[in-house]
């Protein structure tokens, strides 16, 4: 037995189990400490998400943003770097999304294309930058992608206050024009009577005309496929991952490490910014003045660490992660529980992987009694 | 007169925003000194904030409030502190985590509380004022009115003070900083490397607790899931731009708090608008790491566990 679990503690996926487990506990603990029956709750979370191909669809269109921070924040940390501002470069995404599926007219196919180029491009430096302040002046990225966060989402209201882009009467910007939008039916599709004739025979098609399911779906992930692959074969995935091993032996070998950490916040900015692209010409359509930020970047960070940073484990982290959110929200509505439950399970989640340098000690000290 | 007026206000709401960020920064000095890195202390603010509200409301005692804050920001500490320290787990992963669980359940148990509203009512009794209390007569004078400010404001220099003190000139202090530069050193001489960072870990979400229940009970007069937005992390920006010592570290919430207090001030200029001002503390904290980041020097051992015989 001592043995077994010995062993089982040494397992890559240990911390990940026993983080799940535990958060589920910590889940449990909080809602009956709340006055919820939380067999009743784990019951609606449950069928909340699986009782109907809608609802799974609904899932995965949630989980592309949060996939797509996720995998920006995991690759700049094989690097050896925290992306802590994948929140703020995916607002700049949401903004040149906003800006050019309004304001620039293009023909299909190309609109979408050119916006995910150029929010790759402003996400990308963005994140450089944090890069070149570390680089040049020595300052922690986590400090410095903080600032540049909140610096982001006070420009999204300035741009979405500006006069000649707020909507009179309302408290957002434009919706961008259709030849940007990336949905696999349009969304007004779904009223129409052919619309509505196709998903009543078509229990396949269903989930595609009723959600906002689009290509943002295939680019997340042919994007973790990249980065996997990028990470994997090439040599600048080889020396990105010799930094994040060990920065000093990489230097050593003559590795450009400062212009690998530029190269790798870059690419990690970018992939997070198309993800704000993604959302608004696949979800929002617009940019809204927001109270707070929305936290997709946070969102993020939590699944590069249940994903322990690899690309392909992002894509089920951004899915577990999305399911938990869209059960939370089934919570509130079914019996009114706060929907903050899900914050503490992913914390408490989180806050376990980040014991996970303690697990192979304790295996140790299992098999030592022995 | 009305330009003394202006300079009086923008000191006293300097002085109000700074605050809350010299309380916690100093908690970031106290941690990072003894060698752990504490990322979480937003979440610990949050928590506090949420805890100080509470009470603050339905004991209508912000004293109480306030001792409640710490309790909160405290316990956050200690889980920290336990898996920093006992667990010598990644400390940056769970300074994130506790952020997320600190908001996570001050929301939580104020939706609870509040009929499902994620902010708290208004607190009855905020934290007295200062002069009111030497008993100055301020109804007819602007000026007075302006250079009113709370009660813990006092309180957070007296406690940069006090840390101070302790820092440098008591045994206990060199010690603290020992096992921030060579707990191993420390270590061999006979100090508690476990009990200094465990007590110094918990102190620091302590503060953190006490800095947001100063933001919920003199500034924001209730909690809201924004009411810390990122005074954490200006928090621990300002114990890197002060160089890790509480004098500087102090006087970089002061930078930090007048930037604040210009949004304030600036507000309704028709040549700038709220939100490029709203900007302004945070490129302020860039652009001063920029310019002094390089001189500083952190702890040596921050942010390493340490293991006993290496």
């Amino acid at each position: 037995m001592r043995a077994w679990l010995a062993k089982a503690l040494r397992r890559p996926m240990a911390a990940v189990v026993l983080a799940l487990i535990i958060g589920f506990i910590i889940g449990t603990l909080a809602l009956a400490l709340g006055g919820y029956d939380p067999v009743k709750g784990f019951s609606y979370m449950f069928t909340g998400v699986f009782s109907s191909t809608n609802r799974i669809m609904q899932v995965i269109v949630d989980s592309v943003p949060i996939a797509m921070t996720g995998l920006a924040v995991a690759f700049a940390g094989r690097t050896g770097l925290f992306n802590i501002g994948a929140e703020g470069q995916f607002i700049l995404g949401q903004i040149t999304g906003a800006v050019i599926g309004f304001y620039v007219p293009m023909p299909p196919i190309l609109h979408p294309l050119f916006i995910i180029l150029c929010a790759f491009a402003v996400g990308g430096l963005y994140a450089g930058f944090a890069a070149w302040l570390k680089n040049r002046f020595n300052i922690h990225e986590v400090i410095s992608t903080i600032m540049l966060n909140w610096i982001a989402y006070y420009f999204m209201i300035f741009i979405v206050n500006m006069k000649s882009v707020k909507v009179p009467g309302s408290q957002h910007s434009p919706e961008i024009l259709d030849t940007a939008k990336i949905n696999f039916f349009h969304r007004d599709f779904r009223t129409t009577a052919e619309g509505q004739a196709l998903s009543e025979s078509s229990p396949f098609l269903r989930p595609f005309i009723r959600t906002d399911a689009g290509y943002a779906i295939i680019i997340m992930l042919i994007t973790a496929l990249l980065l996997w692959l990028i990470l994997k074969y090439t040599r600048l995935g080889y020396e990105l991952r010799a930094v994040g091993y060990n920065r000093y032996a990489a230097e050593f070998s003559a590795m450009p490490v400062k212009r690998n950490a530029l190269m790798s916040m870059f690419i990690s900015g970018g992939v997070a910014a198309v993800g704000g692209a993604m959302l608004v010409m696949s979800t929002s359509y617009y940019i809204t003045m927001l109270g707070t930020t929305e936290g997709y970047g946070w969102d993020g960070i939590s699944v590069a660490l249940i994903a322990s940073n690899h690309p392909i484990g992002c894509v089920f982290a951004g899915l577990l992660y999305a399911a938990l959110k869209f059960g939370g929200l089934e919570i509130q509505s079914r019996m009114r529980a706060p929907t903050e439950i899900i914050n503490i399970m992913i914390g408490t989640l989180v806050l376990c992987i980040a014991l996970a340098p303690a697990l192979p000690r304790l295996a140790e000290r299992l098999e030592r009694k022995e | 007169m009305e330009f003394l007026n202006t300079i009086v206000l923008t000191i006293s709401i300097t002085l109000m925003y700074s605050s809350p960020l010299i309380f916690t920064a100093i908690g970031g000095v106290l941690t990072q000194r003894s060698g752990v890195d504490n990322i979480g202390l937003e979440g610990m603010m949050a928590f506090g904030a949420c805890g100080a509200a509470i009470v603050g409301f339905f004991a209508a005692d912000p004293w109480l409030g306030l001792l409640t804050g710490a309790v909160f920001g405290g316990f956050l500490a200690l889980i920290h502190a336990f898996i920093a320290v006992t667990a010598k787990g990644n400390q940056i992963i769970s300074g994130i985590a506790l952020n997320l669980v600190g908001l996570g359940v001050a929301t939580f148990i104020t939706r609870r509380l509040f009929n499902g509203a994620a902010q708290s009512n208004t607190v009855p009794k905020g934290i007295p004022k200062v002069l009111e209390l030497l008993g100055v007569d301020k109804s007819n004078s602007r000026l007075l009115q302006s250079a009113e400010i709370d009660l813990t404001v006092i309180l957070a220099f007296v406690i940069a003070l006090v840390v101070w003190f302790v820092l440098y000139k008591t045994k206990t202090g060199l010690r603290v900083r020992a096992c921030g530069e060579h707990p191993g050193a420390a270590d061999t001489l006979g100090v508690n490397v476990t009990l200094i960072r465990y007590v110094c870990t918990t102190l620091s979400g302590v503060l953190a607790g006490l800095g947001g229940g100063v933001t919920a009970l003199a500034i924001a007069g209730r909690f809201t899931p924004s009411v810390i937005s990122g005074q954490g992390f200006i928090a621990l920006a300002a114990v890197i731009f002060g160089n890790w010592r509480p004098i500087g570290a102090t006087l970089a919430c002061l930078l930090f708090g007048f930037a604040q207090a210009l949004t304030v001030i600036l507000a309704g200029t028709p040549w700038l608008p709220t939100q490029i001002l709203a900007m302004l503390p945070y490129v302020l904290t860039l652009l001063v790491l920029m310019v002094f980041v390089d001189r500083s020097t952190p702890p040596k051992a921050i942010g390493q566990p340490y293991f006993k015989g290496q």
